[in-house]
C-alpha cells in the first residue's frame, strides 16, 4: 500500500513561500495498491493529484471524511470527473436528513460552482457510509463516525497486516471520557488501534485548544497521547492551521515532543510525503520524503 | 473490548457534565454509565459498581409504588424504552444504599445514531417530593 500526501493544511489553502516545507493545499491523500486508486478527501490537493494521475487509471474511489469545504473544494478541479473513460466513486458520510448526493449537489451548483453533477460526462457513483466494513480491490476499509461537527467519518485502510488510519479532523478531548486513559470510551480508537501509520488532526497548541473547544480539532499533545494509547507505529500530525508558517509548525513540534519518551515515530505531515506500507512478514514503513 | 460508538461517547460526556442525574445503557440494557448526581441518589458510586446487567439495575434499588408494592422491571420507564424504542416517563420509589426511600421521577429516551442505528437509551431523573 503506497501513500502520498497531496495536502495536509487545515481549513483554507495557504500558498506562499513561508509554507514551502509543509505545503498549503488542504486535505488530500492518495493510497495506491496494485490497480486500486483510493483518495482520502478532496481538498485543494486533489487538483495536483489529478494532474499527475496515471492515464491507465480507469477507476478512482474518493473517500470523503466529511463535507466541510476544505475537504471537498478540489472536487470540481479533479480531471477524472470530466473524463468519460474514468469511473469515479464518491464515498461519504450519511446524514440524518439530506442524502449525500443532495449535499454534494450543493457544491456542484451555482453560485458555488458553475458545473452541475448532472453536467459531468458520467455521473459519479455515490456511496453513503456510516459504520461500515467494505473492500475496494484488495484494500479493506473500515469507517466509523468520529467526534467533529456534522457527520464525520474516520477511515481505516488495511492490506493484509499493513494498516493506515486517517482522522484528519477529530476532537479528542470532547470525544473521550477520561482521555487518554480509556480506549473503549475514546472516539476513533477502533480506526487507529495498532496502525502502522496514523494521520491525525494536530491543529493546535494546548493554549490555542483551550479557547477553541468544540471546534472539532485537537492539540498536538492530545494527538500524541492518542497515538500512544492506540499503539501506532508512526504518527503524522495533520491539518496545520492556515496561518501557521513552516517555522511555527516546527516550533510547535519541537515543543510538543520535548522531554517525551515515545516508542513510535512522530512527524509534522508535509505535502509531498510518501510512505510504503509493506506486509512481508515483518512490517516496514518507509518514509520516502 | 471494542470502543463505544461516538454517539454513546458523546452521550456519556454530556451526562458527565450535568448536575441532574443521568443513566446510560446499551441496546441490551447493560449499564454503561451514571453520573455523580445519580450516584448521590443511589448512594453508590459508578466506579464501585461498574457495568451492570438490566436484571441487576432494575432490581437492586427495589423499585416500588406509593403503596410499597414492588414494580416489575418491565414497568420501569427505562426498561419500557429499551423494549419499545420510545420515550417513557414515570415516578416510583427506590431504596438507596444509604437505606433511604426516595421518590424519583424518570424520563427515558432511546439513543439513535445516523442513520437510524439503535445504540441504547438514556434515563434522566429527578428526586421528587412525596
Amino acid at each position: 500500500m503506497k501513500v502520498k500526501v497531496w495536502g495536509c493544511r487545515g481549513s483554507l489553502p495557504s500558498p506562499g513561500p513561508e509554507n514551502y516545507v509543509y505545503g498549503g493545499n488542504t486535505s488530500c491523500i492518495q493510497v495506491t495498491h496494485k490497480d486500486t486508486c483510493i483518495i482520502l478527501d478532496a481538498g485543494s490537493g486533489i487538483q495536483r493529484l489529478g494532474k499527475y494521475l496515471s492515464p491507465t487509471v480507469k477507476e478512482v474511489h474518493i473517500l470523503l471524511t466529511h463535507l466541510h469545504i476544505d475537504h471537498t473544494m478540489g472536487l470540481g478541479f479533479f480531471p477524472p470527473l470530466f473524463d468519460p473513460n474514468v469511473t469515479v466513486h464518491l464515498w461519504g458520510p450519511t446524514a440524518a436528513g439530506e442524502s449525500l448526493l443532495y449535499r454534494l449537489r450543493k457544491y456542484f451548483s451555482p453560485p458555488l460552482f458553475p458545473v452541475r453533477l448532472s453536467d459531468l460526462p458520467s455521473h459519479p457513483v455515490i456511496h453513503e457510509l456510516d459504520k461500515a466494513d467494505f473492500s475496494i480491490g484488495e484494500v479493506k476499509v473500515h469507517s466509523e463516525f468520529i467526534c467533529h461537527p456534522g457527520p464525520t467519518l474516520g477511515f481505516r485502510l488495511a492490506v493484509d497486516k499493513a494498516v493506515l488510519a486517517y482522522l484528519p479532523d477529530h476532537e479528542l478531548q470532547l470525544g473521550s471520557s477520561n482521555f487518554p486513559m480509556d480506549p473503549e470510551w475514546t472516539s476513533g480508537f477502533e480506526i487507529a488501534k495498532h496502525a502502522d501509520l496514523l494521520f491525525h488532526d494536530g491543529s493546535y497548541t494546548d493554549k490555542e485548544y483551550s479557547t477553541k473547544i468544540g471546534w472539532g480539532h485537537s492539540s498536538v499533545s492530545d494527538a500524541i497521547a492518542f497515538a500512544k494509547m492506540c499503539g501506532v507505529k508512526k504518527l503524522s500530525l495533520f491539518h496545520h492551521e492556515p496561518a501557521r508558517s513552516d517555522e511555527q509548525v516546527e516550533q510547535i513540534f519541537r515543543h510538543a515532543v520535548r522531554g517525551e519518551e515515545l516508542d513510535f515515530e512522530v512527524e509534522m505531515c508535509a505535502e509531498g510525503n510518501e510512505y510504503d506500507l509493506e506486509d512481508a512478514g515483518e512490517k516496514t514503513l518507509k518514509g520516502m520524503n | 473490548m471494542p470502543a463505544q460508538p461516538i454517539e454513546l461517547i458523546l452521550a456519556r460526556q454530556f451526562g458527565d457534565s450535568l448536575s441532574m442525574p443521568f443513566f446510560l445503557v446499551d441496546p441490551e440494557g447493560n449499564l454503561l454509565f451514571y453520573n455523580e448526581a445519580a450516584e448521590s441518589i443511589f448512594g453508590l458510586r459508578f466506579t464501585d459498581t461498574g457495568g451492570m446487567r438490566e436484571e441487576e439495575w432494575a432490581t437492586v434499588f427495589q423499585p416500588t409504588d406509593s403503596e410499597g408494592v414492588p414494580i416489575p422491571p418491565e414497568d420501569l420507564p427505562l426498561v419500557q424504552t429499551l423494549s419499545t424504542r420510545r420515550p417513557a416517563h414515570g415516578s416510583f420509589y427506590i431504596d438507596n444504599l444509604h437505606g433511604e426511600r426516595v421518590l424519583i421521577t424518570v424520563t427515558s429516551f432511546p439513543v439513535e445514531g445516523r442513520p437510524n442505528r439503535y445504540l441504547g437509551a438514556v434515563a434522566m431523573f429527578w428526586k421528587s417530593e412525596s
